[in-house]
């Protein structure tokens, strides 16, 4: 497989030269545009592997940006921020954003869910067994085992489970969840998803306290850990 | 910040009041004094009537606007005229000498209202450089303060890189590693300074939103912990949530700023073997929240200073721009709350955190 490209959408030259450095040495081919225009006709000469995009573009935001390029492009697009504002991401996740990461970033983390989203959009949805830590979810059999022995989830909790599972090193919404699991009217119950949430970690985690499986975005979701499809 | 007086108190109440109000009470104040000298007047007579219609334009003059004043000043002139120089009840003056008092009477009514107004004028002019000169001598404190916070990781990172880049071939593979961990450290301090300083620019604006959300108190405390932890500290932090601990509905950003700089500051100013413990209850619905140590604890005399801003404990080598703990009062207080700081009888420090918060036990129940 030829190396993949990643488009950079950054007006920050230094930003740009970072990531060139850090995406380069890691085997991805880099390319790079300074504004959301050019962005733009970048991506739709040479449509690149995924697109990493800043919300603070001098020409037009991000979020235009984004809504712009998701009319065609199907592929993972990443947002970058520099302030931590919620609104703001979760703004963008609603709106077709795949994940994103708040500058400053540490490299090891940027590296990961780049790998994470390449390798979700190279599979396709036919994806039936999930597993992370000694957790296996079986999306077909709809069974959830803790090393080997099955887990007894509730229908509620399963539900929670499954979606997060199926969207492994995504980061979901908490409205999205709450929209999925419990249904419209149910989206700003948020009491609901932190109880079940804290119920899912007291079975499946190794220390509920300090999750490893399904993972805090504080203020914008949940993450099921970056798992291994198989 | 200045100290109020009475006097200025009232004047920052009246400031609010709008001028069509102003001019209404002062309506209704010369017609009550219009009222009470219709009673007196016959045992005092019209000309010290004048003199006490006098006395109210003056004593409106010190409160309200130009408007008012002037209204009032020329209604009291009317009012005297009409009602109180013979004949009553006509604009008609009959003697000579009381047309001349009340013309008198209006040029002083107008002057010493004219001239109340303008000494106000001159010292609001007076206040207003006062509290510019306040301002900046709090902008230099806080300059030199940060300038050398800034200055000191900013000067790490530049004199890592040049040795990096310009000594790299006499350096070990340790001094190389070093250095870079140098720079991340000081990085990091940096990041820390800048989102102190963010959070403080946001409450000095005074324009805070607060997102209340479901908060679940356990995630809360593990991830600031964690987060805290990421910092290589050395002391030991214990975790400590009730079982049946219900959500909580608060701002999970701002609370999580506070624990941070909470945890942060026990963490710079204990000893490396110290233990520091944070916990969260709900006692009916006040969210409480402690973060308290085992280190050296605070000088008594200095305990109700700390949340000062700029404040810094004296006799203290370590760094700080004494922002942390003022951001912990401002936003606890912007969430309707408190923040105590006491020393623990078994030594060490302890702040407790006060919220009113709703709680939800839904937790509890058996559902589905």
């Amino acid at each position: 497989m030829s190396k993949a490209a990643i488009l950079v959408i950054d007006d920050e030259a230094q930003m740009r030269k970072l990531l060139e450095i850090t995406l380069e040495s890691s085997g991805f081919g880099v390319l790079h545009a300074t504004t959301g225009r050019e962005g733009i006709v970048a991506a739709a000469t040479h449509p690149p592997d995924m697109i990493l995009l800043d919300i603070g573009l001098p020409d037009e935001s991000g979020h235009e940006v984004l809504r712009k390029l998701r009319e065609w492009y199907t592929h993972p697009i990443m947002m970058l921020s520099v302030q931590n504002s919620e609104e703001d991401i979760v703004r963008a996740l609603d709106n077709g954003a795949n994940d994103y990461l708040v500058k400053p970033y540490r490299t090891g983390e940027l590296l990961a869910r780049i790998r994470s989203l390449l390798r979700r959009s190279g599979t396709d949805d036919a994806t039936l067994v999930v597993s992370a830590g000694d957790i296996t979810i079986d999306l077909a059999a709809r069974t959830v085992k803790k090393g080997g022995a099955t887990l007894k989830l509730t229908a509620t909790e399963y539900t929670l489970l499954s979606l997060l599972a199926r969207n492994a090193g995504r980061v979901l919404t908490h409205q999205y969840l709450l929209r999925e699991v419990w249904g419209n009217s149910y989206v700003n119950e948020s009491q609901y998803l932190r109880v079940f949430i804290a119920q899912l970690r007291k079975k499946i985690e190794k220390d509920p306290n300090r999750p490893a499986i399904i993972l805090t975005e504080s203020r914008i979701g949940y993450r099921f850990a970056g798992a291994d499809h198989i | 910040m200045t100290r109020c007086s009475g006097y200025s108190m009232v004047k920052l109440f009246i400031n609010t009041i709008s001028q069509q109000r102003q001019c209404l009470y002062s309506i209704v104040t010369v017609a009550l004094v219009s009222l009470f000298c219709a009673f007196v007047s016959p045992y005092i007579g019209y000309h010290v009537v004048a003199f006490i219609l006098l006395l109210t334009v003056s004593f409106i003059a010190m409160l309200f606007d130009i408007v008012p004043v002037l209204l009032t000043a020329l209604l009291s002139a009317v009012v005297w005229d009409f009602f109180f120089i013979p004949p009553y009840f006509t604009f008609i003056v009959s003697s000579a000498e009381d047309a001349i008092f009340l013309m008198m009477y209006f040029v002083v009514a107008l002057t010493s209202a004219a001239l109340t107004y303008k000494i106000r004028q001159v010292q609001k002019v007076a206040r207003q450089k006062e509290e510019r000169i306040n301002t900046i001598r709090l902008y230099n404190t806080l300059l030199n303060s940060l300038s050398h916070e800034l200055r000191t990781p900013i000067a790490t990172i530049i004199a890592a890189t040049d040795n990096l880049q310009h000594s790299n071939a006499r350096l070990t593979d340790t001094h190389r590693s070093d250095l870079v961990s140098e720079i991340a450290i000081a990085s990091m301090k940096l990041n820390q300074h800048v989102e102190n300083l963010l959070n403080m620019s946001r409450l000095e604006s005074g324009f805070i939103q607060l997102k209340y959300d479901w908060c679940d108190m356990s995630e809360l405390l593990y991830d600031t912990v964690r987060k805290i932890e990421e910092n290589k500290v050395s002391q030991k932090i214990l975790v400590q949530v009730a079982a049946d601990m219900p959500l909580a509905r608060t701002d999970k950003g701002m609370l999580e700023q506070v624990l941070y700089n909470l945890l942060s500051n026990a963490t710079l100013y204990t000893p490396a073997s110290s233990t520091i413990s944070i916990s969260a209850a709900a006692v009916d619905n006040v969210l409480e929240l402690v973060v308290e140590d085992n280190g050296p604890g605070f000088p008594p005399q200095e305990i109700d200073m700390v949340f000062e801003k700029f404040y810094r404990l004296r006799n203290t080598a370590t760094g700080g721009t004494g922002l942390g703990l003022s951001i912990v009062r401002g936003f606890a207080e912007a969430m309707d709350g408190t923040v105590t700081l006491q020393n623990r009888v078994e030594g060490g420090a302890r702040f407790t955190v006060k919220l009113p918060a709703e709680m939800s036990y839904l937790k509890n129940l058996k559902h589905e």
